[in-house]
């Protein structure tokens, strides 16, 4: 079983991050995976994203020029990646920022308001963690403890506080898609 | 868990030196491997090595040269334009019969350039570059736990053939991260300071001298057939491929380093489609393993070579495989990267669709 997606965003939106997460979780549970960063003078001004792969089997190209799901945080990534994503894939849109709908019948949509779910629960930085939840909610490369271990890992000292918002965060992604 | 850590690649290769038992570095920055000389500026202190920024690539390769000529394990790495500046030191390093490691972290050319993932410096690498009939081994990894553990060989076999060791990558290895674990701890106390180094007599009855120079003609030649003997038992013992997929196949792709991992996906696709399709992978370019990819040609009705250059390892596949088997070419260039569908299309407009 192979899970890969494609996250892109504006630097700064916690991209790079959220892939991190979702390897390092994968990881903790003993499977296969791969995070590729784009990276270059494209992450200037301009949009950054990364390649994560989840897999029980050993991974053969960590690049994803069809990838199974796409986030996408900005409309210029939903521009880059919705036309990419496999047939029948899933595309995880933040509808805060993005008014743009897809024109791809064949495709799994989720249109998640994330910037006013992350502003509600008290900061637009949780966004990234928002719309990490909805993509959790619609598959399952891993659970949702494994997350919440590899949040500690990121979160130490100070920020250690802002695991419980940040899992609070997770789950309300989550809640929004099963609730649909 | 197991000792797996999630690392990225370029840190990931240093700290594989590092276990391996370089305890000296000497480099000059370039992208896309600034994190190798990061890695190695904040460990090698704390494990009693040394670190040093050189002026420039002409300085650091000198450098090394000079380490290596004290038997000490030594490497240096950077990206293609700074490789093509340390040929001539990789030159006089395999005339002086001296050992080191040099990692390429290859990016498009040529020229200046970009940082874009490419594997155009293989002529550079496995023909020559710098002046004079000298070889290196080059080792192509295509994951980063491949390439930690590679570069234990390669400090093995710098060593045992006294012999400048590449390991080439390219961006997409060294910015990725994967789970990976440093399986061999080399005890650096264990490494005997070899008898030609240049550390001083010590109660022996001579000097030590390490050079490349020898104006004598005819002890010249000599000194070139000790090389070309060392160079012929090398391609003997020490050629490496991986074989995935071959033992049914119709047809086979031949691919390295970043290359070979995309194209393996392309086998598992063409394997879902009925095509019968499988993988060579060369892990030495040079030894390049000419005699196990002739072991195939008898079970195969063709090989594509997919590289990202333009018909440089092809040319090796040629020497190997020509008038053998049908032979097929796909290649991009200047840092692009085709995905594993790119590379079934190729091959189906090759061979037809593989029936």
């Amino acid at each position: 079983m192979e899970h890969n997606v494609v996250i892109a965003g504006f630097g700064g939106q916690g991209v790079m991050l959220i892939g991190e997460l979702l390897a390092r979780a994968g990881m903790e549970e003993g499977k296969e995976v791969t995070w590729l960063p784009s990276y270059g003078p494209e992450q200037r001004g301009g949009t950054a994203n990364c390649a994560v792969v989840v897999a029980d089997e050993p991974i053969a190209s960590p690049l994803l020029t069809e990838p199974q799901a796409a986030i996408v945080f900005n409309r210029q990534s939903f521009d880059k990646f919705e036309p990419v994503v496999e047939q029948g894939g899933l595309l995880v849109v933040d509808s805060t920022l993005i008014d743009k709908k897809s024109s791809r019948a064949d495709l799994d949509m989720v249109y998640i308001p994330a910037t006013d779910i992350a502003m509600e629960l008290g900061n637009s930085k949780f966004t990234n963690m928002v719309l990490l939840g909805a993509y959790l909610g619609k598959v399952n490369p891993i659970s949702m403890a494994s997350v919440h271990a590899a949040l500690s890992v990121f979160l130490t000292g100070k920020k250690a506080a802002l695991i419980e918002v940040n899992k609070r965060a997770l789950q309300a992604g989550v809640d929004f898609v099963n609730k649909k | 868990m197991s000792d797996k850590v999630l690392m990225k690649g370029a840190e990931a290769l240093a700290e594989g030196a590092i276990q391996a038992g370089c305890r000296f570095y000497f480099g000059y920055p370039i992208t896309p491997q600034n994190e190798t000389p990061e890695y190695m500026s904040r460990r090698l202190p704390e494990v009693g090595g040394r670190f040093v920024q050189a002026e420039s690539e002409v300085a650091s390769i000198n450098m090394v040269y000079g380490a290596a000529c004290a038997g000490v394990r030594v490497m240096t790495s950077s990206s293609s334009p700074g490789i093509s500046l340390m040929q001539e030191g990789i030159s006089y390093i395999s005339g002086s019969n001296v050992p080191c490691v040099v990692m390429n972290a290859m990016r498009g050319g040529p020229g200046l350039g970009n940082i874009a993932p490419a594997q155009a410096d293989y002529f550079q690498a496995v023909k020559g570059g710098g002046n004079g009939d000298y070889k290196r081994i080059v080792l192509a990894p295509s994951s980063i736990q491949e390439g930690v553990d590679l570069f234990v060989d390669a400090f093995e076999l710098a060593d045992k053939y006294r012999m400048v060791v590449m390991v080439i990558v390219d961006g997409l290895i060294g910015q990725m991260m994967e789970p990976v674990e440093f399986k061999t701890k080399v005890d650096v106390s264990t490494l005997k300071t070899p008898e030609w180094a240049t550390v001083g007599r010590h109660g022996r009855d001579h000097a030590n001298v390490i050079t490349s120079l020898t104006l004598d003609a005819a002890g010249l030649e000599k000194w070139n057939l000790k090389l070309q003997a060392k160079y012929a038992q090398v391609e003997r013992s020490e050629s490496r491929i991986e074989e995935y997929q071959m033992d049914d196949a119709d047809y086979a792709i031949i691919a390295y380093g970043t290359m070979a991992r995309i194209a393996k996906t392309t086998v598992r696709v063409a394997r879902a489609k009925g095509i019968k399709l499988g993988l060579l992978r060369p892990i030495t370019v040079w030894p390049f393993p000419a005699k196990q990819l002739q072991a195939y040609a008898p079970k195969l009705k063709g090989a594509l070579t997919v590289e990202l250059a333009y018909r440089q390892l092809f040319e090796d596949v040629q020497l190997a495989l020509c008038g053998k088997i049908p032979l097929g070419w796909f290649g991009r260039g200047g840092g692009v990267v085709p995905g594993p569908q790119e590379i079934l299309a190729a091959f189906e407009e090759q061979f037809g669709k593989g029936r």
